[in-house]
């Protein structure tokens, strides 16, 4: 399957160039960038780790990028996603967020089921396959 | 007869004034900062000076009835009536008036919508010295807002919960609207989902019929939300119409619509503005999301003449509190003027409106931090309008396909592609500087080299438009100055 999370998931797998436009323009309306990965592409799961810290005030989208580049050279096999962030007043919130890099081969998630009180409502688990394994060790080449 | 305006004359005797003998028309009145203010489109009887008409709308909006009563007397009339400051001729149309009128903070009730509109939309649409009336904007003050708190969410923070930014969110009506069994109404949702689409939703009418209980729609949609989230990886939401007799039911069917682990819930106008200010109530309580559908709007809000704009009530909306409410197309099925469609946006989600006569608002209107609301795009829609939905709405609105997903030639999953493909091809081209108006219908044919789903959605319905003329446009002119 293919994780859907993101801007541009339906679209094929964006080019460094492609990459770099989208930054560009984070850039372009004074947001700040910000790069985060994990192997735990849970719907739920909200805190990313974080590649470093935000990068606020940027004036040239070539200093994100090679931290994007750097970020994925070190996990190749992880999901990577960047984010554009806006503090002005009434969003102090991300205004951007794609996914930029993913793993090769992506198992999915299990969807568990329990069976509550009247026999018709459930209790919905979901459950990335990869997170079977301890971090760091979920997807491979 | 001359008599006392405002003053202890009136009431020498007893009988009918005219309105604006008895003060509700002040042309020196300066309005206070903690006033509302009302524009009113006035079509008064033959031989009633408008003057006249604007002072009766005032009078009969506030404290006055048709004859002079002594018990004014016992009371500071001053500030409870309401005053008619303005008259100006509608341009272009010599029967119409704008009247404008200010209503003092101490006439609404705090935090009530219901007591608002009963003042200023109460008794006076019904006077027969109008032969129509229309309220077309309120400019209401900060300190009046602050009674409110506005929408369960907001924004920023429901994208938090979805985890989706900088695009809009795209969802669906399932139809056929009434008729399917629960069962076959999951698949519906389902496959919308599974396809691409964030959302689903109930239709108005859709409540609970003898042929599909609220209970078994609850519980199959919220089944296929759950399975398109593991077919995706994406936060999913289906609308569960929660509109029900009375208000013990609708909060069963809240609460039930919680219990069994859904992100949001739905509501209709139809519910009457108490029963929603209660709903939305409880789903600041309960951390859901609140989407209203405007069924019945059109009965008020369509015609020029009479009615209300509904600029207003997407006012009265905001400051009630709904997440998400409907809020015209533009280029869809429903009547809508592009330019009063992007004022409406405009109220729902800034935080500071400025008056604009082209796009019909006539005052500055400032949000005092209320949070701001999703509109809603819906009717009449399809893939290969993206460009234009893009440039018009911008990010922030929910883009639904309704017969655009579930009529394509393919299959409910496909339709629902079609549309996430076009809407990230053309939020992309857009971000990287392209001019997606001008070269929309080439980007989108760009995007469907990779994508069977947008290709056939392109084919089938690529050059269909609504193109009809609007009963109600803007009258595009320089506010009138005295």
């Amino acid at each position: 399957m293919r994780i859907t999370q993101g801007t541009f998931s339906y679209l094929p797998d964006l080019t460094d160039e492609e990459i770099e436009a989208q930054i560009r323009y984070i850039i372009q309306n004074g947001w700040a960038v910000s790069i985060e990965y994990t192997d735990d592409p849970s719907p739920y799961n909200v805190y990313w780790h974080m590649w470093g810290l935000p990068m606020f005030d940027l004036e040239d989208a070539a200093a994100a990028m090679y931290e994007f580049q750097k970020c994925r050279e070190a996990f190749p096999n992880h999901y990577i996603k960047i984010n554009g962030y806006d503090p002005s007043p009434m969003w102090q919130a991300q205004r951007v967020s794609f996914i930029a890099h993913r793993p090769k081969k992506e198992p999915g998630f299990r969807l568990h089921r329990q069976l509550w009180s009247d026999g018709r409502r459930l209790k919905y688990t979901l459950e990335a396959y990869a997170t079977m394994r301890p971090e760091g060790e979920r997807y491979q080449e | 007869m001359a008599t006392q305006y405002a003053g202890k004359g009136r009431y020498s005797k007893a009988g009918v004034l005219e309105y604006k003998e008895m003060g509700y028309y002040d042309p020196d009145y300066e309005p206070k900062e903690t006033d509302t203010i009302a524009l009113f489109r006035v079509t008064p009887q033959p031989g009633v000076e408008p003057e006249e008409a604007a002072a009766a709308v005032a009078g009969e909006s506030s404290t006055a009835t048709w004859t002079v009563v002594w018990t004014d007397r016992l009371t500071y009339l001053d500030r409870y009536r309401a005053k008619a400051f303005r008259v100006a001729p509608v341009p272009g149309n010599p029967e119409q008036y704008f009247a404008w009128i200010a209503y003092d903070l101490a006439l609404f009730e705090e935090g009530s919508i219901a007591n608002m509109t009963s003042s200023i939309i109460g008794n006076v649409f019904g006077f027969k010295a109008l032969r129509a009336l229309r309220l077309e904007d309120l400019r209401i003050p900060v300190a009046y807002l602050k009674t409110f708190k506005g929408a369960p969410h907001g924004i920023p923070v429901e994208r938090d919960m979805l985890n989706k930014y900088g695009r809009p969110l795209l969802g669906a009506t399932v139809k056929p609207k009434l008729g399917l069994s629960g069962r076959n109404y999951g698949r519906v949702v389902y496959e919308a989902l599974a396809g691409g689409l964030d959302f689903t939703k109930d239709d108005e009418n859709i409540n609970s019929q003898a042929f599909m209980r609220w209970r078994d729609r609850f519980l199959y949609a919220q089944e296929a939300v759950m399975k398109a989230e593991q077919a995706t990886g994406e936060r999913k939401g289906h609308y569960m119409n929660v509109t029900a007799p009375d208000m013990e039911q609708v909060y069963e069917r809240a609460e039930f619509a919680k219990e069994i682990g859904s992100i949001i819930i739905m509501a209709d106008l139809t519910m009457g503005y108490t029963a929603l200010q209660s709903l939305s109530n409880w789903c600041h309580k309960n951390g859901m999301i609140l989407h209203l559908h405007r069924a019945s709007h059109a009965t008020f809000t369509r015609q020029k003449n009479h009615g209300i704009s509904f600029r207003v009530l997407a006012k009265w909306m905001r400051m009630l509190g709904v997440d998400h409410i409907h809020a015209g197309t533009a280029v869809g099925k429903l009547e809508g003027d592009p330019n009063l469609v992007r004022g409406y946006y405009d109220i729902l989600r800034e935080q500071y409106v400025k008056a604009d006569p082209v796009k019909g608002i006539f005052f500055d209107q400032d949000w005092a931090y209320l949070p701001a609301v999703m509109p809603v795009a819906s009717g009449g829609i399809h893939a290969g309008q993206m460009h234009l939905l893009l440039s018009l709405f911008g990010d922030d609105v929910v883009l639904q396909f309704g017969g655009g997903t579930i009529g394509h030639p393919m299959g409910i999953q496909a339709g629902a592609t079609a549309n996430r493909v076009a809407l990230e091809a053309m939020v992309k081209a857009r971000n990287e500087g392209r001019d997606i108006l001008a070269e929309g219908p080439e980007i989108l044919k760009k995007a469907a080299q990779h994508s069977p789903a947008l290709a056939a959605a392109l084919e089938t319905w690529g050059s269909v438009t609504f193109d009809f003329a609007s009963t109600d446009t803007p009258d595009v002119v320089p506010t009138p100055s005295n």
